[in-house]
C-alpha cells in the first residue's frame, strides 16, 4: 500500500464520533423448525470514513447484520445510531429518506442487475425514486458516475449481460454511488470475481473510500482480502462479534481462538515464518440451536468447563480492539 | 448464462418466430383472418343484414359464394361482419382478463397480507369450469357484447393471476429488488419497473392463449343462447341460427365453424411459437 492510505488509515482509526454505533442488536427468525439467532447481541462501532471488515464463516450471520444497519431486514432488538439518528425506530417513510445516506453493493454481479433494464435506468434508479433532478439531469448523473466507477458513459444504453462481471460490479457500484451515501455495506462484492478482477474492484473502493471519504462495511469470508483492504476487522461467528479492532494488529496478534484459526487458513506467503496450525474441527453449528454460553466453546482448541454458563464479556487488550474469550479474562 | 440471454436476443423475436415453418403459417392465416374482419365494411360484397326472401338458403358457389341463410343474408358478408366481433370480444378478453391478473397477481405476490385470501379466490374461481361459469355470471349480468367480454374476462382472470403471482413471488427475493429497496424505490415502483418486465413473456403467452379460448366460449356461450344479442352476427351466433336447416344447408355452419377451428388453431399455434421463442433455452436450439 503506498504511504497516504496509511496516513489516512491512522487519521480515521482515531476520529471522534463513530458514524454507526451498533448497541445489542439482535436478529431473530422464527421458523418452524424453531428460532434461528441470526445475529445475537452484536455491539459494534464503525468509525467515520473507515472500511470495516465483517468476517466469519457462512452461517456466521455477516450478511443478516449488513442487511439489518440498513433496515432492509429489521431488528429483533437492539440500537443502531447512524450520524446521530436512531435507525431502529424511524418509520417507514423517515427510512426512506435516510436511505440516500447509505446503500449496499452485492455479490452477485448477476442476480443484483436487473436484466431487462438499461444501465442508465439502473445507475439511475436511486435518482428516481428520491426525485433528483430531471431526466437529462439525471443522463448526466449516470455518465459521470459510470466514467467515476471506470466504465465509459455511451455503456449506459447497454443491458447488463453485454457485461463482464467486474463491469457489472462496477455498474452496481454507481448505482449505490448514484445517491453520494456516507456509508455503504459491500456484502461479498468481490467473492463471485476472478482474482485480478477482485484486485480492480478493491482498489476501486479504495479510490472512492478517499475521494468521497466514504465509510463502509466490508462483509468477506477471506481474510487476506480484508486484510488488505480494511482499517478495522470484526470477527463473526454463529452472530455473535467475538473479537475486534485495528486490522493491523488483530491480524498479527489475534487473540480469540477463532480469530487464530482463520488466520492460519490463509495461505501464508513466508515459509520462513513459523505460524501455529490451528485447524477447526466439524462444521458451524446449528443457529437454531446455538451452543450455551460461549458459541465457540464446541469447536474451541482452548475450552474449559466455564465456557458453558455464559457469553464472555468484551475483555479490552488494547485501543480500539476487545475480544470475547474466557482465556483473556482468566490469564 | 450470459451467453443464453444474448443469444435469445441478438436473433431477435420475429425471426425466431418465423423461423417455425407452422408458426409462419399460423401468423399468415390470422393476418388474413384479422385483415378481412378490419376491412369487412369495404369487402363485403353485400349488406349483412338485407334479407331477400328469394335467396332464402340459396347454396354456395351461385349468386352469393358462401350461400345465403334462411333469411336471405349473404353469408359472406355477414361471416366478415360477424369476425369482428369475435375477434373484438376476444381481444377484449385477453386485453381485460391481463389486465385484471396483473393486478390481483401483483397484490397476491407482493403483499404477503393478501395472498391468502386472493389466491383462495382465484382456487375458487378456478375450480368451476370454464364455460358454467361464464353462463352464470351471463345470467346475472345481461347479455350484451360488453357483458360477455366482462364475463369471460372474469372467467380466464385467474389464469394470468396464477402466473404473475407465482413470478412475483419468485422476483420479490431477487437482489435487484433488495437493490431498489435499499435505493429507497417505493413498492409501486418496483412492481412496474422490476416485477412487470421480467413477466411480459409468461403474460404474452397466455394473453394468446385468452385470446383463442375466449373466442371459442363466446362462440359456445352464442351457440348456447346466452351469448350477444341474437341480432348482431357473431361467428357462434351463426352456427347456432345455422343449426336448424343443418339438414337442408350444411355450409350454414361449415363456414362459421371453419371460421372459428382457424382462429383458434392459429392463435395457439401463435401462442405456442411465442412460447418457445421467449424461452432462452429453447430458442438456444432454433
Amino acid at each position: 500500500m503506498p504511504d497516504t492510505s496509511a496516513a489516512i488509515r491512522e487519521e480515521t482509526t482515531s476520529a471522534d464520533a463513530p458514524l454507526l454505533a451498533i448497541r445489542n442488536l439482535s436478529k431473530h427468525y422464527h421458523t418452524p423448525g424453531g428460532t434461528v439467532h441470526a445475529v445475537e447481541d452484536v455491539s459494534l462501532d464503525i468509525p467515520r470514513g473507515s472500511i470495516t471488515g465483517l468476517v466469519g464463516e457462512s452461517g456466521s450471520g455477516k450478511t443478516t447484520l449488513g442487511r439489518t444497519l440498513l433496515r432492509l431486514v429489521s431488528p429483533t432488538a437492539g440500537t443502531i445510531r447512524f450520524g446521530g439518528a436512531e435507525l431502529t425506530t424511524l418509520s417507514d417513510r423517515e427510512m426512506v429518506a435516510m436511505r440516500k445516506r447509505m446503500q449496499i453493493i452485492f455479490q452477485d454481479p448477476v442476480s443484483s442487475l436487473n436484466p431487462r433494464l438499461k444501465v442508465e435506468h439502473i445507475v439511475a434508479e436511486g435518482l428516481r425514486a428520491h426525485a433528483v433532478g430531471n431526466r437529462g439531469e439525471r443522463r448526466d448523473r449516470v455518465a459521470a458516475l459510470l466514467e467515476e466507477v471506470g466504465l465509459s458513459a455511451d455503456q449506459m444504453k447497454r443491458y447488463p449481460h453485454e457485461f463482464s462481471g467486474g463491469q457489472r460490479q462496477r455498474i452496481g457500484i454507481a448505482r449505490a454511488l448514484a445517491l453520494e451515501p456516507e456509508f455503504i455495506v459491500a456484502d461479498e462484492s468481490v467473492s463471485a470475481l476472478d482474482v485480478s478482477i477482485q484486485a480492480q474492484i478493491l482498489n476501486l473502493l479504495l479510490d472512492l473510500r478517499d475521494r468521497r471519504n466514504l465509510t463502509m462495511l466490508f462483509i468477506a469470508h477471506d481474510l487476506s482480502v480484508v486484510d488488505y483492504l480494511c482499517d478495522r476487522i470484526a470477527v463473526m461467528y454463529l452472530g455473535r462479534i467475538v473479537e475486534t479492532g485495528p486490522a493491523r494488529d488483530l491480524a498479527r496478534a489475534p487473540a480469540h481462538p477463532y480469530t487464530r484459526a482463520l488466520l492460519s487458513a490463509v495461505p501464508q506467503p513466508d515459509p520462513t515464518l513459523a505460524r501455529s496450525r490451528d485447524v477447526l474441527e466439524g462444521s458451524i453449528p446449528s443457529p437454531l440451536d446455538p451452543p450455551s454460553g460461549c458459541v465457540f466453546r464446541t469447536r474451541c482448541p482452548r475450552a474449559l468447563p466455564a465456557c458453558a454458563e455464559r457469553f464472555p464479556a468484551p475483555f479490552a487488550i488494547g485501543p480500539g480492539r476487545h475480544a470475547h474469550c474466557i482465556n483473556l479474562e482468566v490469564s | 448464462m450470459t451467453a443464453a440471454a444474448s443469444t435469445s436476443e441478438d436473433p431477435g423475436l420475429w425471426k425466431t418466430l418465423t423461423a417455425r415453418p407452422a408458426v409462419l403459417v399460423a401468423l399468415v392465416v390470422f393476418g388474413a383472418i384479422l385483415a378481412a374482419a378490419i376491412l369487412a365494411p369495404w369487402i363485403a360484397p353485400a349488406d349483412p343484414a338485407r334479407m331477400s326472401v328469394r335467396a332464402r338458403l340459396s347454396p354456395p358457389l351461385g349468386d352469393y359464394i358462401f350461400g345465403a341463410d334462411a333469411f336471405g343474408r349473404d353469408v359472406l358478408s355477414r361471416l366478415l361482419f360477424a369476425g369482428r366481433v369475435s375477434l373484438s370480444i376476444g381481444l377484449g378478453v385477453a386485453v381485460l382478463s391481463t389486465a385484471l391478473g396483473i393486478v390481483i397477481g401483483l397484490a397476491a405476490g407482493f403483499f404477503r397480507r393478501l395472498d391468502a385470501p386472493l389466491s383462495r379466490l382465484i382456487d375458487a374461481m378456478m375450480a368451476f369450469p370454464d364455460i358454467l361459469l361464464a353462463i352464470a355470471l351471463v345470467a346475472i349480468l345481461g347479455g350484451s357484447a360488453a357483458n360477455v367480454v366482462l364475463a369471460l374476462s372474469i372467467v380466464y382472470t385467474p389464469r394470468i393471476a396464477r402466473i404473475v403471482r407465482a413470478a412475483t413471488l419468485v422476483i420479490r427475493e431477487l437482489p435487484y429488488v433488495e437493490a431498489a429497496r435499499a435505493l429507497g424505490s417505493s413498492n409501486l415502483s418496483i412492481m412496474v419497473w422490476h416485477v412487470l418486465p421480467n413477466i411480459v413473456s409468461p403474460i404474452t403467452v397466455q394473453a394468446t392463449f385468452i385470446f383463442a379460448y375466449a373466442m371459442l366460449a363466446e362462440a359456445g356461450l352464442s351457440f348456447l343462447g346466452v351469448g350477444v344479442d341474437p341480432s348482431i352476427p357473431t361467428w357462434g351466433t351463426m352456427v347456432n341460427e345455422g343449426r336448424q336447416y343443418i339438414d337442408q344447408a350444411l355450409y350454414l355452419i361449415l363456414f362459421p365453424g371453419i371460421a372459428i377451428s382457424l382462429a383458434v388453431l392459429s392463435l395457439q399455434l401463435i401462442g405456442d411459437g411465442l412460447r418457445d421463442a421467449l424461452d432462452p433455452r429453447l430458442a438456444k436450439d432454433v
